[in-house]
């Protein structure tokens, strides 16, 4: 029986959803409405007498303080209302709303609901004051998004002259595959195994399909086919299972690939992997000097000592191909995925900070948005209101990121969702970072069933955004059901229930039983076990379904009573699949026959080692000539309030940053709170004042001039970020995440062996900072098919390097912030200014392309850091913050302005001549302090030897002075004039 | 020592840095698994103080607080009307102040659960993390503030517009001198509705009530975000060191239990 039920806010109060849905529709679409508002609908296919449901509707759906309802009926509107549209998902796709209303009517009735029976949530939207293709343009460009969800719109009459009440049709999976298993025959030509790859979406290339093909052919595999029963060329199930492991996200074969590599002197050199010779290579030359390394490169996150009792973990993810098609539903994901990352490392971390980083194309971009993109402004506020909900609701606090603007993220934005964990460093005596599936354990899946989401998810994210780009990789992360979760599995952890766990990310159960059978040596999994959303998935796609909110643990025997006792409990739904052995195969059995059955060692070895060409091809040398100009007040306002400098606040303060209540140094500082914080520091452990400090550096606006730069520049930002809030060199960890356009030469990428050698310079930058810095890298993911295509359009993102980093406060009583605090300070720039104006802020607002940009110089910012520590920790400085983006005058204004206080600065000492370069260049390796004057001999006598400029002092009223090279004032404005600049642009 | 229950499960989030607070205040906090307590009412025998910590119950989805409020009174009723009238200590911060109204347990004015105010979506239409400076009214029977006449604290959430079912109510938690905490401005005169001073819209700026004994107190606040004075955001600018102003909302609760219960 289907039964509706609509619920909407008293007519005579205010309707807030509906009121900021006005506000979006003028501000986007300069539609003017007069009003909306809006009618949560819960439609539930239920058998439920007339006293139930009313019963529901007014305990569970209706708060009666302001909200009324209607059964089987609509609510009625004013007749100015003219219009509705509803919208609802479409089957299959998560439905978090329906599924808590679903247990709210079991708690409410005291009763359960049959299986076959549903609950789904849809919202009806009034307009008043809107035509109804006005209307049809809000549902399409604002409100639903076509591969998630349907929607209709009705006229008022269209309404009432409907014979039924309902107006979607029901979003029931109907669709049903045959749970049969297919053999794929290999016996093919080289151009039918491409078409073969390409048809099934398996993303293999051709010496890969012909690795699988010469395995299936070879006597010993044919041998034990024929014994096990087996036919004699791969499953379905096999095939997928191998391009699942094999996949370039997975396996990171660019990463691996042996590289024939021409660099800028006409040498050629050859690289083995660009992983072990630059990135495991810096870790390794550094293990000797840093204590605290305990796990890194090998499980789902880094795992370093963060005390004598803990160990800290981090990892960071990227989710750009979800995001591009459903940008909420696909940020989501990404950091509910990546906390499972966390959830995952060692015996299972606690997600103690979230980070999050997004790179865009303008959100006032004009121009004509390709096929099947979205316009950036529709994809940054889904992405943030994606990362925004699965922070908030997992009590995660977000404490750092960053977003980043640039003409190409049109193509594919990016969206990099970082977690950072703790766990005890031994849990009953186990060494919590240790731990081993043994034969004899099961396997123990937990958390939510399978569905067709995600299907091919990891794939997919190994091609570029095509025509063909499935729907089923879109997915809907469940923050709810992963917090219960998690809390299960700390106790099942504190009571040493299970041997070892991994997340299900991409690739399913097929990735992490895959990853967790390789201690013991094998795994045997009954696929008709798995619990399923609905019926009708082939047994390769439940294997590979990347339905979220799901972990495998390996559970020995006897305890696995216990587990599954504790697992009920909580309600988390926990199934045995199968158990881990030591047979030397993965092997999968449906209904009883086994249907897979791939040797270990092909399955993790068998992939060919990729042979790739890299040659840069240099960039022409541009230079420009930059005239002086007398007046520098609007170059200064315009460079504040860019894109990539202004105020990000309206979205950060969306996010809970300070919920676990450990978040001693806030995102936003100074005196009214939003003041741009370097670092944010938190308090891990209540009973100690050590700290953690966290900050990020990403200059992909570099990558065309020159990627070991670009590298280079990512690495020193992230790490003078902490060092600003207190941090010194040796305690700070870094985590490398690389979003690339396919570098693999081909007839669809010609440059690629261009985009190869950006990608050896990126990690030489990468290595080469990181060395002198003495920060090794913990952990890391590449992305690297980040291209769009269709037609005749081919959009590459910007080669891209996010550097994270973490560094160790030794007591949170000695940090610093980067507001400045006292009238009568003295402003002191520390490092030195080169004219470096290429890719600058300034530049890019003077449309100036070309240039030189700036380079870093780590001998010398290895003194100043070390410096500028002790500084901090004697308290003979009282702000710090760092030059970045727009440069020293930037700096200096949000320093004055975070604190309320003005300044008047002279920067002649500088001895630059043009006072454009002097202000504006973005030279990396600064920061600008204040000093009070009673430390002003301690800490020239600290900074000795080094480039230290004094430029002025703070002042006690608000004006922002400074003269020039040739002591003539420049600037001339007011702290309050600055700061509207900077806040306006993104304010919402 | 004053044993204190603090709520755990399905998307309840602050109940660490909830139990740790009243670690600090001298109490002596158990995590309890609702699905526990449920199994087990009488762990609520042996506590004198009941915690419903902050977070986002089964996502906020339908209203904040709304499912997990119904499954507490479906199947804790009656302990915890016992519970009640036993004199005995209650405090629901954020999400729990939200569980609180949705299931009637504030402000009642009767011994009958019943709900007559609501905590709704705020008017910015958003969820929002700041801080903001809240004014004690002096008249205020709740045990809680005791000595308390202003104190920040952060707000973070998307739905804690204060609205009573109409002005009855209002006049009622007026005269009760139920309305414990509300937003203030610089000078502690009320924000009178100001955005963000008052962050959500909240009527008579109101952020918190108690129940007419003073010893249930519901706020959305959350004072256990500043149980270190270095949570506060100015900490380093004013030099606050030791504990956190937030901590004797804390101190206050369990010297109340030790002292009458």
């Amino acid at each position: 029986m289907l039964n509706r039920i609509e619920v909407t806010i008293r007519p005579e109060l205010e309707d807030p959803i509906g009121k900021s849905l006005c506000i979006q529709i003028k501000n986007d679409l300069s539609i003017i409405c007069e009003s909306v508002r809006v009618v949560d609908v819960y439609t539930i296919l239920a058998e439920l007498s007339p006293e139930e449901l009313d019963k529901i509707a007014k305990e569970l759906f209706t708060d009666s303080v302001t909200q009324i309802y209607s059964i089987n009926k609509h609510i009625s509107f004013p007749s100015d209302y003219q219009h509705v549209v509803e919208v609802g998902f479409r089957p299959g796709v998560t439905d978090n709303v329906g599924k808590s209303a679903r247990e709210g009517i079991q708690d409410t009735l005291s009763r359960t609901l049959k299986p076959e029976e549903f609950v789904f949530k849809s919202t009806m939207y009034w307009f008043s004051g809107v035509s109804k293709n006005d209307c049809s343009l809000i549902a399409k460009q604002l409100i639903a998004n076509e591969l998630i969800q349907h929607w209709m719109v009705l006229s008022l009459n269209e309404l009432e002259n409907k014979n039924d009440y309902s107006i979607l049709p029901l979003p029931l999976v109907t669709e049903k595959t045959e749970s049969t298993v297919e053999t794929i025959p290999l016996n093919l030509s080289d151009s039918e195994l491409l078409e073969l790859s390409q048809k099934k979406l398996l993303a293999l290339d051709l010496r890969e399909m012909k690795a699988i093909k010469d395995h299936y052919e070879h006597p010993n595999t044919k041998q034990h086919r024929k014994k096990s029963n087996l036919p004699e060329y791969p499953t379905d199930i096999e095939l997928e299972i191998l391009a699942q492991t094999w996949s370039e996200h997975c396996k990171h074969k660019i990463f691996n690939a042996e590289i024939n590599y021409e660099d800028n002197d006409k040498n050629y050199i050859t690289i083995k992997s660009l992983f072990q010779t630059y990135i495991k290579s810096t870790t390794e030359k550094l293990k000797s000097e840093i204590p605290w390394l305990v796990s890194v490169f090998h499980d789902n996150a880094g795992l370093i000592e963060f005390d004598d009792e803990h160990l800290i973990s981090m990892k960071v993810e990227t989710h750009n191909s979800p995001s591009a098609l459903d940008p909420y539903g696909g940020a989501i994901t990404g950091i509910v995925g990546v906390n499972r990352d966390i959830l995952g490392a060692g015996l299972g971390c606690r997600c103690i900070f979230n980070t999050d980083v997004f790179c865009f194309a303008s959100p006032f971009y004009e121009g004509k948005i390709p096929d099947r993109l979205l316009h950036p402004r529709r994809v940054l506020r889904g992405v943030h209101a994606g990362v925004r909900d699965g922070g908030n609701q997992s009590g995660i606090p977000t404490v750092n990121g960053a977003i980043v603007f640039h003409e190409r993220f049109l193509g594919k934005p990016l969206v990099f969702c970082g977690t950072g964990g703790i766990i005890p460093k031994k849990i009953n005596n186990n060494l919590s970072h240790e731990k081993k599936a043994i034969k004899g354990d099961l396997i123990v899946m937990i958390g939510g069933r399978i569905g067709k989401d995600g299907i091919h998810g990891a794939t997919f994210s190994s091609e570029e955004l095509h025509e063909g780009s499935p729907v089923t990789a879109v997915q809907i992360g469940d923050p709810i059901t992963q917090k219960k979760l998690s809390d299960f599995l700390f106790e099942a952890r504190d009571r040493s229930l299970y041997n070892a766990i991994t997340d299900n990310g991409a690739g399913g159960l097929s990735s992490s039983v895959g990853e967790m059978a390789r201690s013991s040596g094998g795994a045997k999994i009954y696929l008709d076990r798995a619990p399923l959303k609905y019926a009708g998935l082939a047994p390769w796609e439940i294997f590979l379904s990347e339905s979220q909110e799901r972990m495998t643990v390996a559970v020995s025997p006897q305890n696995i009573d216990e587990f599954m006792t504790l697992a009920q409990k909580r309600e988390v739904e926990s199934t045995i699949l199968g158990e881990f052995n030591d047979s030397g195969f993965l092997e999968c059995y449906f209904n009883g026959k086994l249907i897979a059955s791939i040797s270990m060692e092909f399955l993790h070895e068998g992939v060919p080692t990729m042979q790739l060409k890299a040659k840069l091809e240099f960039p022409e040398k541009r230079p420009f000539y930059i005239k002086n100009k007398n007046n520098l007040t609007e170059d200064l306002k315009k460079v504040l309030g860019s894109l990539n400098v202004c105020s990000k606040e309206a979205f950060v303060r969306m996010y809970d940053h300070e919920v676990q209540a450990q978040t001693v140094v806030k995102p936003f500082q100074g005196i009214t709170h939003d003041g741009p914080g370097d670092a944010t520091i938190i308090r891990p452990v209540y009973n100690s004042n050590r700290g953690l400090a966290i900050s990020c550096g990403i200059c992909p606006k570099y990558s065309d001039f020159d990627c070991y730069q670009m590298s280079a520049n990512a690495v020193d930002e992230a790490v003078r970020n902490l060092v600003a809030v207190g941090v010194k060199l040796g305690d700070i960890a870094g985590l490398d995440n690389f979003c690339w356009p396919d570098p693999v030469e081909s007839e669809k990428t010609p440059d690629g062996a261009h985009k190869l050698a950006q990608l050896v310079l990126t990690c030489q930058g990468l290595h080469d900072t990181c060395l002198a810095y003495k920060v090794p890298l913990i952990s890391g993911k590449d992305s690297m098919k980040n291209d769009y295509k269709i037609g005749d359009i081919k959009i590459s993102i910007p080669p891209t390097l996010l550097f994270t980093a973490i560094g160790f406060v030794d007591d949170i009583q000695y940090i610093m912030t980067m507001d400045v605090k006292n009238p009568g300070d003295k402003v002191y720039l520390i490092g030195e200014t080169v004219e470096a104006l290429g890719g600058s802020e300034w530049a890019n607002i003077h449309k100036f392309s070309g240039g030189s940009i700036p380079k870093v110089k780590t001998d010398k910012a290895v003194s100043q850091y070390n410096q500028i520590n002790k500084a901090i920790k004697r308290g003979w400085i009282s702000s710090c913050h760092d030059c970045s983006d727009g440069g020293l005058a930037v700096a200096l204004a949000e320093s004055a302005f975070s604190g309320g206080l003005g300044m008047k600065i002279n920067i002649n000492p500088l001895g630059i001549d043009n006072d454009i370069v002097a202000l504006f260049s973005e030279t990396p390796c600064r920061h600008v302090v204040t000093v009070p004057p009673h430390y002003e001999n301690d800490f020239l006598k600290l900074m000795k030897g080094l480039d230290v400029f004094f430029l002025g002092e703070v002042l006690e009223q608000s004006q922002f002075l400074v003269y020039g090279y040739a002591n003539n004032p420049i600037i001339n404005t007011s702290i309050y004039d600055l700061k509207e600049a900077w806040q306006k642009t993104l304010r919402i | 020592m004053v044993q204190v229950l603090v709520l755990t499960g399905f998307g309840i989030n602050c109940e660490r840095e909830t139990a740790h607070t009243f670690q600090k205040a001298g109490g002596d906090p158990i995590l309890i698994h609702l699905n526990d307590l449920i199994e087990k009412p009488d762990y609520l025998d042996k506590s004198k103080i009941f915690a419903i910590p902050g977070g986002f119950s089964f996502g906020d989805d339908i209203a904040s607080g709304r499912i997990l409020a119904n499954r507490i009174r479906y199947r804790l009723e009656k302990p915890l009307k016992k519970f009640i009238n036993d004199g005995k200590l209650i405090i629901g911060i954020c999400n729990g102040f939200q569980v609180m109204v949705k299931m009637g347990i504030l402000p009642l004015f009767q011994k009958e659960f019943q709900q007559l105010v609501t905590l709704t979506h705020n008017n910015s239409g958003r969820f929002e993390d700041r801080w903001v400076r809240l004014k004690v009214n002096i008249q205020t029977p709740c045990v809680w503030t005791k000595d308390i006449e202003i104190i920040e604290l952060p707000v973070r959430h998307g739905e804690g517009k204060f609205i009573p079912k109409d002005n009855i109510v209002l006049k009622q938690l007026k005269d009760n001198h139920q309305i414990v905490i509300q937003y203030a401005k610089k000078d502690n005169s009320l924000a009178n509705g100001e955005y963000p001073i008052n962050p959500n819209g909240s009527i008579e700026d109101i952020a918190g009530i108690c129940d007419p004994t003073g010893r249930i107190f519901g706020l959305m606040p959350h004072p256990e975000a500043f149980w270190d004075a270095k949570l506060h955001p100015l900490w380093n600018r004013l030099k606050l060191n030791g504990p956190g102003e937030g901590l004797r909302i804390f101190e206050n609760g369990i010297s109340f239990a030790n002292s009458h219960l």
